[in-house]
Order: structure tokens, then sequence, then C-alpha cells
């Protein structure tokens, strides 16, 4: 029998040769499938390909072309193969076609089969009269059967044929036989109730019943009809609980409709008893183990439960913890586990058995018992216990991890004493390997010890500097330098952080860099006597960053330097007041003179004309991705050109001839025209990719472009630098970006729009009412216009007051072919929330005016 | 907690994790790509583990799953959170062991194949839309494996052809509707 594990290679050969449902060829079935129509029908044959039917249900394979269907149905027709669509039906018949066969196991299948298919009403006739002469049969495995079928299958109406037969079937002699209408009948009141529970004198009968699940059965049916009935449920559970009870799942069943009753009739008695109390005790003497543990557990579970109630119950618990079975173990430590939150004292007794088990192979387990001790650990045994965790913590999974950090970090701030040893672990472990979720967790918990216990602050901020100096998670990094800059400047010397969030500026990706650049922005604006140190700081990371920037991309020098430059002359006008957050690269909105010259340095692109708008970048990738990835469109004339922002996050990559792949065919207006790829694209160095198309001139054309990177990528050694000769290529998808109507809109705003609006010409006017249907709020529809129109907002009126009824918005701006247009926007809102506009525009053209609305229209 | 004690699933897995029976008693998994993507996750984290002399057992998405494995067949039965673990193990333990007397002792991936009704029909026999049926696997493998023809139970040719008649009408009748 034992033969040896079979090694992989072998093990598909085998898998042809044996299974013959896994790779078997339609024909071959067929073959196979004239047993059904042999006189001598071959009974055990049938069954093995029976299963090969219901096998490829369990895959969910059962489909109309599947040579499984037309097989049955050829047999059972005698007909040619059945092409095209076959109906589940067909199949339906093919199956009760064996109901001649006298073969009990393949009477079963056919069983089974009937219970997979689910027939309709329809289909039920025929197998009913058959099923019911089964019911009847001599047979006693035909008719335990049968009734699972039937009842599975039935309607009420048919239900009420059977009845009666189902209830004699209840208190029949054989077990099989009664436990199948029990079962039946569980299933059925939950959409038969009335019927089932006219049964009550039968199951009442049923859970005297000498055979062990025939009673479990006959219980759980009882308590079910009953369970509405409080006082019934109790009477019950008082008779059984005197009584004898033979199967350990019915003496389970019992320990938890005890413990309903118990929980219902509202805690102890006058002397401090709790009624039935002693029984559950007594079940801890069970010879099942299954019995012992339900009632350890429900008296841990018991509302209120005293130590002395609890004793009992932990005693076995702890009998358990040494078992040889690990499902033993499990479920004791998991249960002690439980109530340690709760009474951990009661479980201390424990401790030495539950640190035994953090050497358990079960990880599970170990972790269990490890989140236990920590649980009930007291102040003096948290040392010991950190040293055996940190050898357990290099040997299991991250998801583990996670737990035992947790549990970490609510025993810190139990003894707030023991912080140091405490955090020193958490920045231990800090340090090793481990995946994104693990870190945050581990981060989180700093942080949170640091805001909770203050002689935590200073320790765990070096901590968490020392972790950003090689953190390779963006998300952690930004997270971290946030809160440095918030309590940072807080503490006795904000000095000695500046050295690490400096350091980040130079060796960072765009986004962690912008935040360094932001938290030296917040130390500088709180702490005074740092204020010019930081100021050299500031100015020294611009040159730093022009350095950085490859020469071979000539227009680069000129781009992105003076976004960053930006930010540090607003923080030099206005400082301690508001903080900057935003991040280097988004650059302003209207067009922009490094734009215009980044693309007139272009030759491709020299010849779309005058740049008329640059749209803030768009992000087309998640944060945290390999490659980070936002896009810049500009809008001309007629041409469209999509800038796209690239940084690649991973030190190992060396990519080449990077491209974007734009599919344009849900933009139709536009074509695509020219390109520029980036040649090399080498880690933590931005670079930019363009697209161009073309669009007709004067038509404000929109749509959604879905994005594709493809580039060759070549690994890169890190310790030398070298990336490798061959590379691979390869594709990495990006978010769609949309040409929207806005895009064609400069904002423009109007020093006085009244005169500006008195002195257009009234003729041009157009105006219209919209419904804009039910919105969240006033404000919240008055917005929604105005980002749709990307208009500029004049006289503070973007600003709807709290409570009003009505607003009025004005809004100017410039459209694409140099068009001065005004806008009126008059909103109201009802009761019900709906709101409607009415909407005037004024413009040098009366086509664009006309477009403006058709903007509104179809927005 | 007054609920009976119910299963969500039983599986039966090869050395590759693909499937050679199962059978899901509960909606949390409706679709089969949901029931796939849980066997998957539950034989890769369990694959390392040595579930060969005693049953296993590890959490899954708030749910329990014991497990054993012999040569190259991974068996699981899986109950919600709150369940007894060893009313689990007991149900794992019926299904092993009949499967052990069902296959003769021969308890691989291609005699499971080659018997693979009767693993079916041993599913069935073991719990009924979650319900426990029978959990000693002497008397599961014995109502698994009664074969014996029955003289006393067929069903005329007739029965079956009026049923048939009856029914073929019946279904006409509203396809016309």
């Amino acid at each position: 029998m034992a033969q040896p594990l079979i090694k992989k290679d072998d093990d598909r050969d085998d898998e042809a040769d044996y299974s013959p449902f896994l790779g078997i060829e339609k024909g071959a079935v067929l073959q196979e499938a004239r047993v059904f129509n042999d006189p001598q029908l071959d009974a055990r044959r049938c069954s093995q390909l029976y299963s090969s039917v219901l096998f490829r249900t369990d895959l969910g394979l059962f489909r109309v072309d599947s040579g499984y269907y037309q097989a049955f149905v050829s047999a059972e027709s005698g007909r040619n193969l059945y092409k095209g669509q076959i109906e589940a039906t067909e199949v339906f018949f093919a199956v009760t076609k064996l109901f001649q066969s006298r073969d009990i196991g393949l009477r079963r299948m056919v069983y089974l089969m009937i219970k997979e298919l689910s027939p309709s009403a329809d289909e039920v006739i025929i197998v009913t009269s058959s099923l019911m002469k089964d019911m009847n049969s001599k047979t006693d495995m035909y008719r335990a059967n049968a009734i699972r079928v039937l009842c599975r299958i039935t309607d009420g109406t048919l239900l009420t044929q059977i009845e009666r037969y189902l209830k004699q079937a209840i208190v029949d002699k054989n077990p099989v036989v009664a436990s199948a209408a029990l079962v039946s009948g569980i299933h059925l009141l939950q959409t038969n109730p009335e019927i089932v529970k006219r049964w009550s004198n039968e199951v009442q009968e049923a859970v005297q019943s000498r055979a062990a699940l025939v009673q479990f059965h006959a219980l759980a049916l009882l308590h079910q009809i009953r369970q509405n009935d409080r006082l019934a449920v109790s009477k019950l559970v008082t008779s059984l609980t005197r009584g004898t009870v033979r199967s350990p799942l019915a003496q389970c069943l019992l320990i938890r409709y005890t413990s309903q009753v118990i929980r219902e009739s509202g805690g102890n008695t006058q002397t401090g008893d709790r009624p039935f109390y002693d029984y559950l005790e007594s079940c801890l003497r069970h010879k099942a183990e299954m019995v012992i543990f339900e009632a350890a557990k429900a008296i841990t579970e018991l509302n209120g439960v005293t130590n002395r109630e609890l004793t009992p119950a932990i005693t076995v618990l702890q009998l358990f913890l040494s078992s040889s079975k690990p499902v033993l173990r499990f479920a004791a430590v998991r249960t002690l586990n439980k109530v340690a939150m709760t009474h951990p004292m009661a479980v201390t007794n424990c401790n030495i058995d539950i640190e035994s088990l953090i050497s358990d192979p079960n990880r599970s387990i170990a972790t269990l018992a490890i989140t236990t001790l920590l649980k009930t650990g007291n102040e003096s045994s948290v040392d010991r216990l950190m040293k055996q965790i940190t050898n357990f913590m290099s040997e299991i999974a991250d998801e583990f991890k996670i737990v035992v950090v947790e549990a970490i970090r609510s025993l810190c701030l139990k003894f707030p004493l023991k912080y140091r040893s405490l955090m020193n672990f958490l920045s231990n472990i800090l340090r090793e390997e481990g995946g994104f979720e693990y870190k945050k967790a581990i981060v989180d918990s700093i942080v949170i010890l640091i805001s909770d216990i203050p002689d935590a602050k200073e320790s765990g901020l070096l901590h968490l500097c020392e972790f950003i100096e090689d953190c390779e998670f963006t998300y952690l990094s930004t997270q971290i330098l946030h809160f440095l800059g918030i309590e940072g400047p807080k503490t006795s010397d904000p000095s000695k952080y500046i050295r690490y969030i400096y350091n980040r500026v130079h060796l960072e990706n765009a986004t962690v860099r912008a935040a360094a650049v932001s938290t030296l922005a917040k130390f500088g604006a709180l702490v005074d006597s740092l204020k010019p140190r930081i100021f050299v700081l500031l100015r020294r990371c611009l040159f730093d960053c022009d350095d950085e920037e490859p020469s071979e991309e000539p227009f680069d020098i000129n781009s992105v330097p003076k976004e960053i430059k930006s930010q540090p002359l607003a923080e030099k006008k206005a400082p301690g007041k508001k903080q900057p957050t935003g991040a280097p690269p988004s650059g302003p909105p209207s067009p922009d003179d490094a734009y215009e010259k980044l693309l007139s340095s272009i030759p491709e692109f020299s010849g779309f004309g005058k740049l008329f708008k640059s749209s803030a970048p768009v992000e087309l990738t998640e944060a945290e991705t390999e490659y980070a990835v936002n896009a810049v469109k500009h809008i001309f004339d007629s041409h469209v050109v999509i800038q796209y922002n690239c940084t690649n996050t991973i030190p190992e990559q060396l990519l080449e001839n990077v491209t974007v792949i734009v599919d344009a065919s849900e933009a139709e207006e536009f074509s695509e025209v020219a390109t520029k790829p980036l040649r090399s694209f080498p880690y933590d160095t931005p670079g930019q990719i363009f697209v161009a198309f073309e669009k007709p001139e004067g038509v404000t054309a929109v749509g959604k472009f879905s994005n594709m990177l493809r580039f060759i990528v070549k690994e890169v050694d890190l310790s030398t630098g070298e990336a490798e000769e061959d590379g691979v290529e390869d594709e990495y998808q990006l978010e769609d970006l949309e040409v929207v109507a806005a895009d064609y809109m400069l904002k423009v705003p109007v020093s006085n729009f009244r005169n500006a609006w008195e002195s257009m010409d009234p003729n041009g006017e157009r105006v219209d009412e919209y419904g804009l249907g039910p919105r969240e709020s006033l404000a919240e529809a008055v917005s929604a216009v105005i980002n749709l129109l990307g208009m500029q907002p004049c006289e503070g009126t973007e600003v709807v007051p709290n409570n009003s009824r009505s607003h009025t918005a004005l809004l100017s701006g410039v459209y694409i072919g140099n068009v001065k247009v005004l806008v009126r926007l008059s909103f109201g809102i009802d009761s019900s929330k709906e709101v409607a506009m009415k909407l005037a525009v004024r413009s040098e053209d009366e086509n664009i005016s006309d477009a403006i609305h058709e903007v509104v229209a179809s927005g | 907690m007054e609920t009976c004690p119910s299963v969500k699933n039983i599986l039966l897995l090869d050395s590759e994790g693909k499937r050679v029976a199962v059978k899901y008693y509960s909606d949390d998994w409706p679709t089969n790509s949901a029931k796939e993507a849980f066997e998957k996750s539950v034989f890769t984290k369990t694959q390392k583990t040595n579930a060969r002399t005693e049953a296993e057992i590890a959490m899954f998405e708030n749910n329990i799953v014991v497990y054993k494995f012999v040569q190259d067949l991974h068996f699981f039965v899986t109950g919600g959170e709150d369940e007894n673990e060893l009313i689990l193990a007991t149900v794992l333990q019926g299904f092993f062991d009949a499967v052990g007397f069902l296959l003769r002792g021969n308890v691989d991936k291609k005699e499971a194949l080659e018997n693979l009704d009767l693993i079916l029909l041993c599913l069935d026999e073991i719990v009924d839309g979650g319900i426990i049926l029978e959990t000693d696997a002497n008397v599961i493998a014995q109502k698994v494996a009664s074969h014996s023809m029955d003289a006393g139970a067929p069903l005329s040719e007739q029965t079956i052809s009026q049923a048939l008649a009856t029914a073929r009408e019946h279904l006409a009748r509203s396809l016309l509707k």
C-alpha cells in the first residue's frame, strides 16, 4: 500500500492515465456512455461514469456544451450526438432513466445527481413517483436517501402529500431512516415551518431514541421548533440534563441550549448558585473530549462568571494544553486567550504550560500562546517574555507577527514603565525583513506609544528617524516625516532630527522629498532658533535638485526646479503661517513659462502654435507602486500633448526605451501624431514622456485615453551600479486619462464682474435653466458646476453660506481661441434637496456661449 | 451558540491543490471563483505543515479549518470561528477513515479518482446541508458500500415512461404559454 510519494513529473503522466475526468476526450466519454444502453447494464461502470458528471458540477463546469451532457443525452435517447444547446432538463430525463437499475450504488448516484441539478417543479414530477416508491421500499438505504432527496426538491403541496410518511419515518426503527427524516425536517423548517411544527410529538419521541445520532438530530429539530417558546426550551433542558443523553454531539447541543437558558434566566439565584451550573460542571468529567471542551467553553462565556466557577473549566483546558493533538491544544489556548482578556488572573496558573507552546510547530498555536502570555504577564515577567518572543519572531509569517505587535502595544500601554524594553523590541523588529502591513503595524504602534507615554517620545522618534534612513515604503516614510513635523519641534532638542530629515531630501523619490521639505519647513516655522539654518537647507536643496536632473534631457533643467522653487519662496513670505504640503511636482494650473519653454524645445511640437493651457498633474498610478506616473495635459489650438511625468522607484531596475502606448478608441476626435519616448530611465530620476494628438481646430474635443507604459527592463547590480546587457520587454498598465471641457477653459479673473458683464453685448447672451436632481447640498452642487466649467469664481461667490436656499455664483474665464467668457449661475434648492440652476452666459462669440451650455447639458 | 454544530465545507484536494472532490454547504463562497480562491488560500497556507500523523488546525478568514494529509491527498473540513474545534475534527476523522475503508487502505489520488463515486457518496453520508449526519467511519463506509442487489425495489419500465410522458406534455404546455 505505502507507495513512495510520486514526483511532480511522474504525477502528470499518471494523471493522464488514471483520471478519466481531467483530460478526457469527448469521444472517449461517448464510447463509455454506451454502457447506459447496454441491456446488461454494468452498474459499477455507470456509477463511475456518473461521478465524472458530478465531478464536473463540482468544478462549476456544468456547461451546456460539455461533452458529458452530450454523452448522457445521446445515450439516453439513442439519437446521434445532440449538437447545439442542451437543456438541463434533458440531462435530467437521462438521469431518471437510470432509476431502472437495481443497483443501490447507482441509484444513490442518481439521488446525488438530482440534488445537484436542483430541478424545477416541472421536472420534479418525473422523479416524484419513483422517489415516493423508494420511500416506501423495504430497503432502508433507499428509504433514507429517498426521503432526503424528496425533501430537498419538494414544495409545500408535495410536502403535504408525503407528510404522513415523514412522520412515520421520524419514529422508524431504523436510525438511518429516522435521522434522514429529522435532518430533512430541520431544513424544511426554514421554508415550511407550519407543517414541520405539526410533527413535534414524533420528534419528542425520537429524542428518547436509543440511537445516538437520532437523539442528536431530534434534539436539534425539537429545539428549533420551540426556540421562540422560552418556557418550553427551559423545560426541555431541565428534563434532559437529568436524563441520559447518549451521543456526544447531542450532549454538546444540550450544553449550548443550557447556556441559552442560563443567559435568559438572568443570572444567579438568591443563594448565589447559578442554575444549571452543576450540569455544565459535570460535563467537564464526560468521557468525550468534544463535550468536555464544549462545557469548558460554555463556562468561560457565562455572563459575569466568577473565579470560583471558572476554576474547574480552566483546569481541564490546562490539561488539553499538553495534549498530543494539535486541535486540542489550539482549542484550549484559543479559549484561554479569550478568558485572558477579561480574567487575566484566572489564566496565570497555566502560564508555564502556555510558555512551552511558544515552540509549538503549529504557528497558530504558538501565536495564540504568545498573545495570551502578553495579556496575563505581570510587570516583572515582561523582560523574560520579550527574550522568548525575539527568538520566535523570526520563525513566523507576517500575519502572526502583526498579532504579536498589537499585543505588545497593549502590554506597553498597560505597563508604561516597561516602555524601554518594549520600544527596543519594536525598533529591533522594525529593522528586520518584513512586508508593508507588518512594518505599518510596528510604526503605528510606536506612534501610539509616543503619543501616550511622554517618556517614550524622544527614543521613539529617534527609532523612527533611523527607520526612514532605510525604508523602502514611500507611504511609511511620508507618514513618519509628517509625524516628525508635528512632534519633533516640541521636543527638548529639535535640532537632532534635522539631519535625518534633510538626508531624505537627497536620497528619496519625489513624494518623500516633498514630505521632507514640508517637514523641514515645519521645523523652521515652529522653532525660531532653527529658522536661519532651515532657510539655508531649503535653499540648498534647490541646487541639489538641479544637479540630480540628467543632462541628456535638456528640457528637464527648466521644468522641475521651477516648480520646486515656488514652494520655499512662499514659505519665506509667510513663515509660521499656513504650512504648504503640496508636493513639488504638482505644478501651477495656469500655462506656465516652464511648460511653454519645455514644449517649444521639442522639435516635434514646435509647430503646434501657442500653448493655451496646461492642466494640473493627474496621478495615473496609486501611491507605493513600482513606477509613479502623473500626467499633464497641454492644450493647443488643434493639438493636445500629454506629458507623462514618471519616476522609477525600483533601485534594481534600469528601464530603457520607455514609451506610453495610448489607446484613444474612446477619444474619437483625437489622432496620435507624435510620441517622444524616454531612452533611459534609471532609478529615482524623474523623466518625461510625451504623446501628441491632433484634433479638429476650434472643436473642444473630449474623450478618454487608456495608457500603458511599455519598456525594456534591465536588472541593476546594486553593488556595482552596473546594468545587465540584456533586458526584457515589459508593460505596466496606468490609469485612464480624460480630456474634459474644462481643459479648454483658462481661469482668468476679472476685477469688476458687474462692469465686465455690462460691457458685453447682451445680444450674445444665452440663458437656460437646468434641473440638477437631488444633491448632497447646495454648496456641493455649486462647486460641481464650477469644476465642470473650469472657470474662475469671482468676488468670492464660490462660497455658499450655511443653510442658504439659493445662491448666485459669478465666473469668468478665457475659452480656447482666446474668447472671453462670463457666467452667472443662479441656484435654488428645495426641501427634498432638488437643485435647479439658471445659467446665463455672455461671451464675445455667441457660438462659445452655446458651447458652454452644451458642456453643462452633457455634464 | 444556540445553533446546531455546522460544517461549511469539506474539501479533498490533491498535492497541487487541485480538486478531487469538494462539497460546500454554506453561502459564504457564492461563486465558483470564490470557492477556488478559498481552496487555493487554504492549500497554500497548510501545504508545508505536517498533518500526517495528527489532524492540524488553522484559521482562515474567520473560519476554522481542520486538516489531515495522506499520500498525495489533502483532507479539509471548515467551520465557523465559533464552532467547537473538536466537533470539526471528529467530522474530519470520520471522512478520513471512511475514505480509508472504502479505498481499502490504498488512499491516494489515483485510487480516489477511480472511485470518485464512492467519495461523493461518502460526503453525502457525512453531512447534509451543513448538519452532521454521521461521524462514525465504519457506519459511513457501510452505508456507502452497500452495493447489494435489491429484488424488491426496481421500478417497472411503465412507471418511468408514464412519468416521462406526463412531464414532457407538461413542459410543452409551459413552453407554449
